[in-house]
């Protein structure tokens, strides 16, 4: 008699009981050896992006994945894994990534109109013919310890430039360890805190440490289904090119304020110093990028003329504070010999939008054209 | 609460106290409680006053009224019933009464009805006054033609079908509605008319009407009637069975095992499937790999709007075929042997194939109570169509009839023409190649090519088709052109 021709075994409870049994051990045994092996940050790496899907042109990030067809994730790998980014890099390319927050990510703009885009749009060479091709690495939080979570990683992708934009909301050092991928990836961060000697608390309680059950799958269920739904939402953006839900109507940045100096912890004005401004982190990033050039950018803001403008110059600065941080970062970078380009009051106030830091893509286009200018060996092929 | 994960385990539990702790005489009445109780529970809130307990208390009043005039009053069987039959009005209408009083209860500690229940005396009266109107019914007609009665029956169903399916009457009715119970009349919806469970309902209620009018239909007792229409577990999402089947395995009820292995094997195994189809499955590839009005429209390109629409084709079967197989799975863990509603139908080499195996319970009701009546009368009249024009006339009908089903929009017209169409094509086809294709008996190489020429043909035929099923009719025909490139 063949295995085929054998009778079925009748189901009985033993048979029940056997299969559940089975079914636990086995359950149990993959929720274990899932939280020892920690495979997230390697099952990041393996993608259906730049294989079958085109890679995307910034890092995922969305609230309401039914109409932006993207979401946000904390798995930097598969991050990076879905962005053009970590395709080859081809032998002629000349490889720039723009780090920053939401005004490089490109809030309200199409990915063509993001700083990124308009930089490659732009079709520049080098000297020895290499093309020049914008990253957009940007991500849509102000903070500075998330930028140089995000360089850390796009080190991997052999950039030849750093452009990074950055400006004063990122630095205030109470915020570093506040933005959720910050939280949500303690092993990195901890592990930067500590190649960089960075002056923020390793063992901070907002450090998200899974134990044991929740470095399970039942405990990473979140992380393993966000992973699952950034391949599927692929198919979405490889058809529609939409990776953003933008509103019909955008709410314009505030231009009048009440008399208010407040800024962060300080009601007053006071003196900056970097017991409150981050630049251990930024510091951190220079070296990070080694020998990578970094051209760094203090990014344009809104300056308004309207109502108690002498005190503010948006919603987000008062004028003290940002005077201040201005002076301090110049200073940093001529003290470090770092390339840098205070670029704060290059755009008119009308190519800002819904923030003192987003910006119309006209807007955009002219920051674009301010930082072309400064890359002083690419050479325009239009 | 909507059949979800919490819903569905709630199910299995229930599944096990009731097989594990009840007599087997008292199962039959445990079913019919506990779907009783469900049809409440799985209504989902809408934003009319009451609705969410006077939908399913409808259910209710049509079930009993129309098992009342789908009675064989005559039959030794209906009267044996009468004693049964009387206690099964009685438990049904004091659930229904025992359900409204949870209006008492702070809302945190309601747990069967999504919204605040009517007064428990309104219901009564209401329940009473359904009763008279019944009997009046019933007084009006006992000296008449009793098959008219069931045709009126069968007509009033359909009427209260085509209402809820079409935007502008529900919408009419959800504004009549509000303005009954004081509420905004400016923003009645159709979505407002979220009757759980009705277009199953109607269709089982019909069935049921029509073979007691072929005088096919076995007598039934209230309690196995009720049950067989609001079976708890198919009352979301199918399978449509039929009465004299279910009823079989409802009287072997007392006699079953309790706690049988021979069924919780093969029905957890049945949902654990089902839910690995519908929750992790369809849902993901909803998300975003799926075609829908907005992303029809956003579309770049054709090859993606295929893809696309693959992806729906693959959820939709996944997603209705996964409920299927949980609905299927708790009713085995209940005792009761659900139909089959699908058979690999993406596989199927022909159209006529795909529909004995897609949604076979509707099909089958169809074939039934249109396609056959619907070809019996055309050949009955004097001058008849050709047999082809007849074929193609009672396939539209059939066709259309599913299509309307799902709701009455111009969309799913298209898409019954679009089938109906198909069946006849295929018919005509299949008549003219029958001789040539079984002389590919001997020829296996080329019967399989062919096979699987046909399989390819087939499948495309079916997802183009849920095109029509899947997006308005102007966004369909544009979608339609888009994928073929022409339109860009």
């Amino acid at each position: 008699m063949t295995a085929s021709n054998e009778p079925r075994q009748p189901n009985t409870w033993f048979a029940v009981v056997r299969v559940l049994i089975m079914a636990a051990v086995l359950f149990v045994a993959c929720n274990a050896i899932f939280a020892l092996l920690d495979p997230l940050e390697a099952l990041g790496r393996v993608s259906l992006y730049n294989v079958i899907l085109p890679g995307r042109e910034r890092l995922p990030y969305g609230e309401d994945a039914s109409k932006s067809y993207n979401l946000s994730t904390y798995n930097i790998p598969a991050m990076f894994a879905s962005h053009v980014v970590s395709r080859p890099k081809a032998p002629d390319e000349f490889r720039v990534i723009v780090v920053g927050d939401s005004g490089t990510w490109g809030w309200l703009l199409d990915n063509q109109d993001t700083l990124a885009g308009q930089i490659t749009a732009r079709r520049l060479t080098t000297a020895d013919g290499k093309r020049i091709v914008a990253y957009n690495l940007g991500y849509p939080i102000i903070a500075l310890t998330k930028d140089v979570l995000i360089l850390d990683e796009a080190m991997r992708y052999q950039p030849d430039l750093i452009v990074w934009p950055v400006t004063l909301e990122a630095f205030p050092r109470s915020k570093q360890l506040f933005p959720s991928i910050v939280q949500n990836n303690a092993p990195r961060m901890r592990d930067l805190i500590a190649r960089y000697q960075l002056k923020l608390d390793p063992n901070d309680p907002r450090f998200v440490d899974p134990d044991f059950l929740g470095s399970t799958i039942v405990g990473q269920r979140r992380n393993l289904a966000d992973w699952l739904r950034l391949q599927v939402l692929g198919f979405s953006w490889a058809a529609t090119g939409i990776d953003q839900a933008k509103p019909a109507e955008i709410t314009l940045r505030q231009s009048d304020f009440e008399k208010d100096v407040s800024w962060q912890e300080f009601e007053e004005p006071a003196t900056l110093t970097e017991d409150n401004l981050a630049f251990d982190v930024l510091e951190a990033g220079m070296q990070i990028a080694g020998r990578v050039p970094v051209l760094l950018i203090n990014e344009p803001t809104f300056i308004s003329t309207g109502r108690n403008s002498d005190l503010r110059y948006n919603s987000f600065y008062p004028r003290w504070a940002y005077d201040q941080y201005r002076a301090l970062l110049g200073s940093k970078a001529k003290q470090n010999n770092w390339p840098y380009l205070d670029l704060w009051d290059s755009i008119a106030p009308d190519e800002f939008t819904d923030t003192p830091v987003h910006l119309t893509p006209r807007g955009v286009g002219e920051l674009a054209q301010r930082i072309v200018k400064e890359m002083r060996w690419a050479k325009s092929n239009e | 609460m909507t059949f979800d994960l919490r819903a569905i385990g709630l199910f299995i539990i229930a599944a096990f106290l009731y097989a594990g702790l009840l007599p087997g005489r008292a199962r039959a009445w445990a079913l019919l409680v506990g779907s009783v109780i469900a049809v409440y529970w799985l209504q989902p809130n809408a934003p009319i006053r009451f609705s969410a307990f006077i939908l399913p208390t409808a259910t209710l009043i049509l079930t009993v009224a129309m098992w009342w005039f789908s009675r064989d009053p005559q039959n030794p069987d209906q009267l044996a019933s009468l004693r049964e039959d009387r206690m099964t009005v009685i438990a049904v209408a004091a659930l229904v009464l025992l359900l409204s009083l949870e209006r008492l209860l702070p809302a945190e500690w309601r747990v069967i009805s999504a919204a605040r229940p009517p007064d428990p005396v309104a219901v009564l009266m209401a329940l009473a006054a359904a009763f008279l109107v019944v009997a009046a019914i019933d007084r009006f007609t006992r000296q008449r033609d009793r098959r008219r009665v069931l045709t009126g029956g069968m007509l009033f169903l359909i009427a209260i079908f085509a209402v809820l399916n079409t935007d502008a009457l529900a919408t009419s009715i959800s504004r009549l509605w509000r303005f009954g119970t004081g509420q905004d009349t400016s923003i009645a919806s159709a979505l407002d008319l979220s009757w759980l469970g009705f277009s199953y309902v109607a269709f089982r209620l019909i069935h049921t009407l029509r073979d007691r009018q072929t005088g096919i239909l076995p007598v039934l007792s209230l309690r196995e009637y009720v049950t067989y229409v609001i079976f708890a577990s198919s009352l979301v999402a199918g399978p449509i069975d039929r009465a004299e089947r279910f009823v079989g395995d409802y009287r072997a009820l007392p006699n079953a095992r309790g706690l049988d292995a021979a069924r919780f094997m093969p029905g957890g195994t049945r949902i654990a499937i089902g839910l690995l189809k519908k929750f992790v499955i369809a849902d993901s590839l909803a998300l975003g790999m799926s075609l829908t009005a907005t992303n029809a429209a956003q579309t770049q390109s054709a090859l993606w709007l295929w893809v696309l629409l693959y992806g729906y084709a693959l959820r939709l079967y996944l997603d209705f075929s996964g409920y299927t197989d949980i609905a299927i799975g708790i009713g085995m863990l209940f005792g009761m042997t659900l139909p089959e509603n699908f058979k690999r139908p993406y596989l199927k080499t022909t159209i006529t194939a795909f529909w004995q195996s897609w949604h076979m319970t509707l099909s089958n009701w169809a074939r039934f109570y249109v396609f056959t009546p619907f070809s019996r009368w055309m050949l009955m009249r004097k001058r008849k169509p050709s047999s082809a024009m007849m074929v193609l006339i009672a396939q539209l009908a059939t066709m259309i009839t599913i299509g309307l089903w799902h709701g009455v929009t111009w969309n799913f017209l298209a898409w019954g023409v679009w089938h109906g169409v198909g069946l006849w094509i295929h018919r005509q086809w299949s008549d003219r190649t029958r001789k040539w294709y079984r002389s590919l008996a001997d020829k296996p190489l080329q019967k399989r090519w062919w096979s699987i020429c046909s399989w390819f043909v087939t499948l495309q035929f079916v997802v183009l088709g849920w095109v029509w099923f899947a997006l308005p009719i102007d966004r369909a025909a544009t979608t339609f052109a888009h994928l073929f490139g022409l339109g860009w």
